[in-house]
């Protein structure tokens, strides 16, 4: 007699969310940025019909929240157009920015076109680490302003802070900035190392100690601050004893369309590049969520190897990230290295290391052809 | 908009924020709440609870309702859906 697993026979539930990415172009350059080391470039991007159409299929498909991103999305100049097409078909729009070029003609245009939320990235709490890091000078101002105008405009903010080893210290001063710009919501997010991020690891990693020290921070402030600024909190899984249910599982919650229309799990898939990803141009949304094999590839628990297959936890952390695992391993069905059970866990304590060294400098997000530091910071 | 903490009070009257929709879905025969960087699925129970959310009834009012429908002792019922709708406005679902 057999017994199957009951995850094994799972049902495939339709997508909650989809992760628009309308553009890789940025006018900053983060050193920790999610998007992929090889840039997408404007003229290869999803036209507005294309993506009014890939809207409605994921309305279609049961998707509830659409999250414009990018790169900056607000290069795009048919976004009004975008966010009033998802309005619409009754999607929830989100606006994921580092607010660089808004203005408050078109913060009320998109409120008007039914935007319901804002979601600004924040580098840092002082002006010249912040433009550092984002690679732009007068970046910190120009996101001050922007918040005030998201708050003029009528809608929620919240402050999206990427946090590592050159700007944990002042995070303290990032939840009062939070609070002084009017968010209604913080989400400080560890930096994640795939993308750009990986390459710049030994400069990003916290230390141990800086880490427990803002931990510990984060939930002083939660309680301080309850009702009147909601603190999310992504912890950094190096430093973690189990991995992070990576996307909720692999394509269980999320889709990612690329500028280009490639269709992914999750925004960092792409770096898994022996898979070939569908296209929006090739088959329709709700084809590819309920039957593209790249999609079926690592959802649920039957593709897992021990220990994942018999962990009790394996339908609550879905076997961790598998970008993660690929990138450390080379190995995308290996279980996470993040996890303590996992046989190539050593490979976070070599990565730890890096965290006691001195800080080497950035890399620079940048398209490819370009080199050479950031102009405005040639040191 | 960082005043200070709404805390749920037996008058208190209560709608949904304006950024939060509260919609029936087609997709999945479901309501849910929309709201940012929030999505819930609200249960049976809680879907009754927010049906009565519409800044007109307070939360006793809302209790008295629930407590005729299902049958059950208003201090019963106040226990379950008071600290429901604290921690909705605690998440800025729901506001006075």
């Amino acid at each position: 007699m057999t017994v199957e697993p009951a995850a094994a026979t799972i049902a495939v539930e339709p997508p909650l969310a989809l992760l628009a990415e309308l553009t890789h172009r940025c006018p900053l350059r983060c050193p920790y940025c999610s998007n992929p080391l090889s840039l997408e470039r404007g003229g290869a991007e999803l036209d507005a019909a294309a993506w009014k159409r890939v809207l409605s299929e994921a309305a279609a498909l049961g998707v509830l929240q659409v999250h414009f991103s990018g790169g900056e999305p607000l290069v795009r100049r048919d976004l009004i157009g975008l966010v009033g097409h998802a309005a619409q078909i009754g999607l929830y729009g989100n606006l994921i920015t580092s607010g660089i070029g808004l203005d408050a003609a078109r913060i009320s245009a998109l409120a008007e076109a039914g935007l319901e939320h804002v979601q600004l990235s924040l580098q840092d709490s002082e002006q010249v680490r912040g433009d550092r890091v984002a690679g732009l000078a007068g970046a910190q101002a120009q996101k001050h302003r922007a918040a005030q105008m998201v708050r003029e405009a009528g809608l929620p903010l919240t402050i999206n802070a990427v946090v590592h080893r050159q700007n944990l210290d002042r995070l303290s001063e990032i939840v009062e900035l939070a609070l002084a710009l009017g968010a209604d919501r913080l989400e400080i997010a560890h930096v994640q190392y795939y993308g750009w991020a990986l390459p710049n690891r030994a400069a990003l990693l916290p230390s141990r100690d800086q880490l427990d020290r803002a931990t510990a921070l984060v939930e002083a402030a939660r309680v301080r601050l309850k009702g009147v600024l909601t603190i999310d909190y992504v912890v950094p899984d190096y430093y973690a004893r189990r991995p992070k249910a990576c996307m909720g599982g692999w394509a269980r919650r999320f889709l990612n369309v690329t500028p280009a229309g490639n269709v992914l799990p999750c925004h960092a898939a792409e770096t898994l590049q022996h898979l070939h990803f569908p296209n929006v141009a090739e088959a329709s949304l709700a084809h590819i969520w309920y039957s593209d094999p790249v999609f079926a590839r690592f959802r649920g628990t039957r593709w897992m190897p021990e220990p994942c297959r018999s962990c009790e936890r394996r339908e609550i952390d879905w076997g961790g990230c598998r970008c993660q695992a690929f990138a450390l391993t080379g190995d995308d069905s290996r279980t996470d290295p993040a996890c303590a059970l996992a046989p190539d866990h050593v490979l976070l304590a070599v990565a730890r290391d890096d965290a006691t060294r001195p800080t080497p400098d950035f890399i620079f997000r940048q398209f490819a052809g370009r080199s050479g530091p950031s102009p405005e910071f040639a040191s | 908009m960082s005043a200070g903490r709404t805390v749920v009070r037996g008058a208190s009257v209560l709608r949904f924020a304006l950024h939060a929709k509260f919609r029936f879905d087609e997709v999945r025969q479901a309501w849910v709440v929309l709201a940012p960087e929030r999505l819930l699925l609200p249960d049976e129970q809680a879907v009754a609870v927010l049906r009565l959310v519409d800044g007109v009834l307070d939360a006793d009012a809302i209790i008295d309702a629930l407590s005729r429908e299902y049958e059950a002792p208003p201090d019963v019922v106040g226990a379950d859906v008071l600290p429901m709708l604290q921690d909705l406005v605690d998440k800025r679902v729901l506001r006075e």
